[in-house]
């Protein structure tokens, strides 16, 4: 991560346990107060989709990434640079769409994952990380690239990877001027 | 011409009276009170001026982008008079930061994404600002001064604004 010559040299880094711990207490908390998987799925997804649109912009100011020209190249730099910067992780990529607009995020590690087994039978269709979905979601959308993102496949539920699939919705001939 | 009296003797001068309720002009009138030291400058904008101004320019911005010749255009990234430059940058999110500086002032590109990381971390970061709104953060007023000065140190002439 490239810092400006003027900043200072703060190391502060925060123990990786401590966040993961905090993110499962997190979803720990939504459980008891949501019956229904689908609810905690939602609070999720809400919440990463506030931490999204403040966090394009940290991600942009730091990155210096310019704008990308197709939805692949958008793709592939959630995948290779904004996952690496925040998570560490460098997920694959891949088209799952004649159409060029679905995209799959293939994670080989998962660190808010790495304490957790399986999930428990009564929440048998939680999406623990989907905090993530919605923080893709509210990112793509405040640089105006309005996106589906779920998670397609999961290793807590049985499946052989973890997949996260974008899925672009508008053409981008169709974008209208920015604001 | 479009200059007002700033300070007198070093004390503030808002409008008419200074900070301690005293009338400027009848101040300036006696002669007691002279020799007397006045700085003249230009008017500080107020919050509705500024967003005026801000909404006129945002406008130009666009129309501009629309009519350049150049497809994909970035838009107005900077406007120089005689007095001074005025840059704009847009990020991708479509926020725009805009710096009025002397025209022979260097580094403002710098300054400009400077800003950029500074609204990122203490405006964004900050869990009681709401976004669109104005930014009312201490943090982020603290670093954005301690950054004008930097560019302004750095600069062969000040200061912006």
């Amino acid at each position: 991560m490239s810092r400006s010559p003027g900043r200072k040299q703060e190391n502060h880094k925060i123990s990786r346990e401590l966040f993961v711990l905090t993110y499962g207490a997190l979803v720990a908390q939504l459980c008891k107060e949501y019956e229904k998987d689908e609810d905690v799925n939602a609070c999720l997804d809400r919440m990463g989709y506030s931490i999204g649109i403040r966090l394009i912009d940290d991600f942009l100011a730091r990155s210096a990434v310019k704008k990308c020209r197709s939805y692949s190249e958008t793709a592939d730099i959630i995948a290779q640079v904004a996952f690496k910067m925040y998570l560490g992780v460098t997920p694959s990529v891949s088209c799952s769409s004649a159409t060029g607009n679905e995209f799959s995020l293939i994670l080989d590690k998962n660190p808010l994952v790495d304490f957790v087994e399986e999930l428990p039978a009564e929440r048998a269709s939680l999406c623990y990380c989907n905090l993530l979905c919605g923080v893709i979601r509210g990112a793509l959308e405040m640089v105006h690239l309005a996106a589906e993102v779920t998670f397609l496949q999961d290793r807590l539920k049985g499946d052989a990877v973890t997949e996260i699939g974008i899925t672009f919705l508008r053409k981008p001939e169709d974008r209208k001027q920015r604001r | 011409v479009g200059h007002a009296v700033l300070a007198i003797n070093g004390a503030e001068v808002n409008g008419r009276f200074t900070a301690d309720g005293k009338d400027v002009l009848e101040f300036l009138a006696n002669p007691a009170n002279y020799p007397v030291s006045i700085r003249f400058g230009r008017h500080r904008l107020s919050s509705n001026e500024k967003l005026m101004l801000a909404s006129m320019f945002h406008s130009l911005f666009a129309i501009g982008s629309q009519l350049s010749p150049e497809v994909g255009s970035s838009g107005i990234e900077m406007l120089e008079t005689d007095t001074f430059k005025l840059h704009c940058f847009q990020t991708l999110t479509g926020i725009k930061f805009m710096v009025l500086a002397d025209p022979r002032q260097t580094g403002i590109d710098a300054l400009l994404r400077k800003i950029y990381e500074i609204y990122s971390d203490f405006a964004l970061k900050n869990p009681f600002y709401s976004l669109e709104m104005p930014i009312r953060c201490e943090l982020f007023d603290q670093n954005l001064k301690l950054a004008l000065e930097v560019a302004e140190k750095a600069g062969p002439f000040g200061p912006g604004s």
